[in-house]
């Protein structure tokens, strides 16, 4: 209950926790992308014969290698997390949540773990096609591994499929298919495996435009940027259709982190779009907002109200709606899903008891009094700082922001890079192949705000609506948290530089024996 | 098909599937126990090169098999995931700190500017190897011995010291538990290299190392077996669900399961076989014996640990708040989903061992090492 958690163990282990994703997140999307690209280039030196296409493909093929390993590495951490500082979460959930990374191991894991070594290795070992066929069967594995845990992510975003068991005091699943095929799952892993086509190929045309700049290896980098420019391009269209999808489960699955994300105070009809701004810089309470004004705004009329609801005249409702609730638009009072989350805790305490004593009959009583009450169970533990259910407004509207104006500007960098390719003019302009190194970071960064948005926009949820972050963590000492986050912290980068500096230097060498 | 079995045969068929995956992952972990004996075995930078490549193909495998059986003992008894690893925190922090370091030490160790030098990298390796054997093994031995650990009405796990799992090394059971898995991936790791690298030195040297590490732990586990025999253990009445203390729980769980007695006794004659083959004569199939047969002992002590009415998680604290295969699993529902989802096992054994067939043609030897370009 409230009084008993221990706050700097929370935030110790939230940090621990993003501390891991992010540094994982660095390594992953590149894996995701990178290993199609791979497998295309392949296909392509099975198809034709060209030895040419053989030494593209391992060139990016060394380098991937070692951007795996390290995803790997980051990975295991993860999913041993969710026991080690959450505990009570395992509980809760973990006859839902358990399931998808179980299949992620039994299905995916294995598949990436036995081709890979079939693909590192088998160069001379194995015949074309059936290398070609394992280099495949990594690119699927570590495609349905992504599946299975933003099954599990999306899942804790829009819980269904699940009711809670009383006795058991967890909640336990009713319906496999409701899990795996929600709405906010498929849009989900849409979008997330979309954009790490583009970070790959952002990665792949950036290198090569090094060499083109460096007048190395030009077939190489003219043939990689064809495919990886086409292949991005794409993968930019299809991101942008799941975002909007993505976008549009978020308002009606979570619309706080929505309003956070957009913004969004005072909830309007014919609700404008706000392109850019600076959000007001208090950090008072919310009502406060109301009446400051964004500065260097730039809206578009009726926009998100289009966007959101597909109607010009739809309602959007704004955090001061759902804080204040809004009869009109059939908008719950937050005062009222306190009160109503509270009833639910008390009843289950209340439900304990009584079947303890035997006491059937007032089991029944509480039991429905509990049921009645569940949907805001977890809002009973805002009872005092009702404030703490809107997340960081900030970080969800900037993130969103940078992560689409960069998306749009990923989708006329591909068209421009594809189109000087196909002309084979990539060589005439130093302008463009400049533009393409400095691309990279941005792919990056855009990717892991990506996931501050979700993550943090999705706050104080760990499972939305059900239970706080904060009634989620292990009861283990702050300390212990502390240090294994500065060994991991250090860990983590040692090796990041190690791999960093590695991948520099296989680049710097270029593919093997020089030519292309 | 699994719909209409009993919650209990659902829990019982999740109980050995978790079994056999802790079975396969000590069999796995000579791949830790290989790592241990680079130095001792490769005196020449090509001499270690080949045992860090006959291990490089395998360790995906291990951390691979690591990871399902963590994914697959969430999914099937959640609340043994909620409790050992919120609790015991430190044992399985350390734990995961030395795989995090293996994962990366077999890439980049050989490659130019890895940063941290190739020494740092094999020193990565040790550390994994010792590491992950010894403290995986002790905390095995809880699951005889009993860990810190209450619950509440909610199930929410709290742990009764500080030391959080640590405290488990101060058990002798838990200990020799712990020092015979490590011995065990070494003995296993020798009649890998026996079987795989191609080169006089290093079977000459493996074998010499085998005296050194298979009596060891032949000494060890006889001690914690012999030891398991007169254990108290925590039996539990299924219909009400008391949990009360039996002498002698796991000698009697042998007794009254013959077919898990017979495994337990073909496994050890399969593992002695092994090893006394690859001492006493020239054979290079020791592997092929002492592997089966460690799956098939640990298979039997786990089976041994959860059925019977035992409680496999004890706990040392507060008995009541023990778990066992029937208050600690999922709800029937997802144990039914997850069953349909285990029927896919066979496939994925399947297709490693084509996998494993099709690049472990030939023993790995120096000529290879020199012309691969791809290697550790």
């Amino acid at each position: 209950m409230p009084d008993l958690i221990d706050f700097s163990m929370v935030d110790w282990s939230r940090a621990q926790f993003a501390l891991t994703a992010m540094y994982h997140w660095v390594f992953v999307p590149l894996t995701l992308g990178l290993i199609i690209i791979i497998a295309f280039m392949e296909t392509l030196y099975v198809r034709t014969g060209d030895p040419q296409w053989k030494k593209i493909t391992q060139f990016w093929m060394k380098i991937f290698i070692v951007n795996f390993v390290i995803g790997v590495a980051t990975g295991i951490i993860l999913e041993f997390e969710f026991g080690t500082n959450w505990s009570a979460y395992s509980w809760f959930v973990g006859d839902i949540f358990g399931a998808p990374l179980a299949i992620e191991g039994i299905l995916a894991f294995f598949l990436e773990s036995t081709f890979i070594v079939l693909m590192f290795f088998g160069w001379n070992k194995l015949r074309p096609r059936v290398h070609l066929f394992s280099t495949w069967m990594v690119a699927l594995g570590s495609n349905l591994s992504a599946l299975w845990i933003l099954i599990a992510n999306a899942w804790m975003q829009y819980p269904t499929g699940m009711h809670f068991n009383p006795d058991t005091a967890r909640n336990e699943m009713l319906n496999f298919r409701e899990v795996f095929l929600s709405p906010v799952a498929v849009n989900k892993f849409l979008h997330t495996v979309s954009s790490s086509y583009i970070l790959a190929s952002v990665f792949v045309i950036g290198v090569s435009a090094w060499y083109l700049l460096k007048k190395r290896h030009s077939l190489l980098a003219k043939r990689s940027i064809l495919i990886a420019a086409s292949f991005g391009l794409v993968f930019s269209v299809f991101t942008i259709f799941t975002g909007d999808g993505s976008a549009r489960q978020m308002a009606m699955k979570q619309p706080m982190k929505f309003a956070a994300m957009e913004g969004l105070y005072q909830g309007k009809s014919e609700a404008p779009l706000m392109a850019i701004g600076i959000v007001p810089a208090t950090r008072e309470k919310y009502e406060i907002r109301e009446t400051k004004k964004y500065t260097y705004q730039l809206e578009i009329p009726k926009l998100l109200s289009l966007m959101t609801f597909r109607d010009v005249h739809a309602f959007v409702p704004g955090i001061n709606d759902i804080m204040n609730g809004n009869p009109d638009h059939g908008i719950v009072a937050m005062s009222e899903k306190i009160r109503m989350g509270r009833a639910a805790i008390d009843a289950l305490k209340d439900y304990k008891e009584v079947r303890k004593n035997h006491d059937d009959l007032r089991a029944q009583a509480t039991l429905s009094l509990f049921e009645d009450n569940y949907k805001y169970y977890g809002y009973g533990y805002f009872e005092h700082n009702p404030q703490k259910v809107i997340p960081s407004v900030p970080v969800s509207f900037y993130s969103f922001r940078i992560m689409v104006i960069l998306g749009i500007y990923f989708l006329f960098f591909f068209i421009v890079i594809l189109i000087r390719a196909v002309r084979n003019r990539l060589e005439r302009s130093r302008f463009w192949l400049r533009l393409a190194l400095v691309t990279i970071p941005l792919v990056y960064i855009t990717s892991q705000v990506g996931w501050l948005l979700s993550e943090v926009g999705r706050q104080p949820w760990i499972v939305q609506d059900l239970m706080p972050t904060m009634a989620a963590v292990s009861h283990v000492n702050a300390q212990s948290v502390v240090v294994t986050f500065w060994l991991f912290a250090a860990l983590f980068t040692l090796l990041l530089i190690a791999e960093i500096t590695i991948i520099l230097r296989q680049i710097k060498s270029g593919p093997k024996d020089g030519g292309i | 098909m699994f719909e209409h079995l009993p919650y209990l045969a659902l829990q019982q068929y999740w109980w050995i599937i978790i079994s056999l995956l802790a079975a396969c992952l000590v069999f796995l972990m000579f791949v830790q126990g290989g790592q241990t004996l680079i130095p001792t075995l490769g005196k020449t930078d090509i001499e270690r090169k080949m045992i860090v490549n006959a291990l490089g193909r395998k360790w995906e495998f291990t951390f691979t098999t690591l990871v399902t059986f963590g994914g697959a003992f969430f999914a099937s008894f959640p609340l043994f995931y909620s409790t050992s690893f919120g609790g015991a925190f430190w044992v399985w922090m350390i734990v995961l700190f030395s795989f995090i370091v293996q994962a990366v030490a077999y890439e980049y160790r050989s490659k130019p500017g890895n940063f941290l030098g190739q020494r740092t990298y094999d020193t990565f390796l040790i550390i994994n190897g010792a590491i992950g054997t010894i403290l995986i093994g002790t905390a095995v031995g809880t699951f005889f011995t009993g860990a810190a650990f209450y619950h509440d009405a909610f199930n929410v796990t709290r742990w009764a010291t500080p030391w959080h799992g640590l405290e488990a090394a101060l058990n002798v059971e838990n200990l020799a538990l712990g020092l015979t898995i490590f011995f065990l991936a070494r003995t296993l790791a020798l009649l890998y290299f026996l079987n795989s690298i191609e080169d006089e030195n290093i079977f000459l040297r493996a074998k010499r190392h085998l005296w050194f590490n298979a009596i060891p732990f032949v000494v060890l586990f006889l001690f914690f077996v012999i030891r398991l025999m007169f254990l108290k253990g925590f039996a539990y009445d299924p219909s009400t669900m008391i949990v009360s203390q039996e002498p002698f729980k796991y000698f009697n769980n042998f007794m009254a399961m013959p077919a898990v007695t017979i495994f337990f006794l073909a496994g050890v004659i399969l593992a002695l076989t092994g090893i006394i083959l690859s001492l006493f004569r020239h054979s290079t199939k020791g592997i092929w014996f002492a592997g089966p047969g460690t799956v098939l002992v640990v298979l039997s002590l786990f089976l041994v640990a959860g059925f019977n009415n035992t409680c496999y998680y004890p706990s040392s604290v507060d008995p009541q708040s023990s778990l066992n295969i029937m208050n600690s699993s999922s709800s029937k529902y997802t144990l039914t989903v997850m069953s349909y989802v285990s029927l896919l096992v066979p496939f994925v054994l399947v297709y490693i061992f084509w996998a494993w067939g099709s690049i472990n043609k030939k023993k790995i030897d120096e000529t290879e090492m020199k012309e691969e370009t791809n290697s550790y």
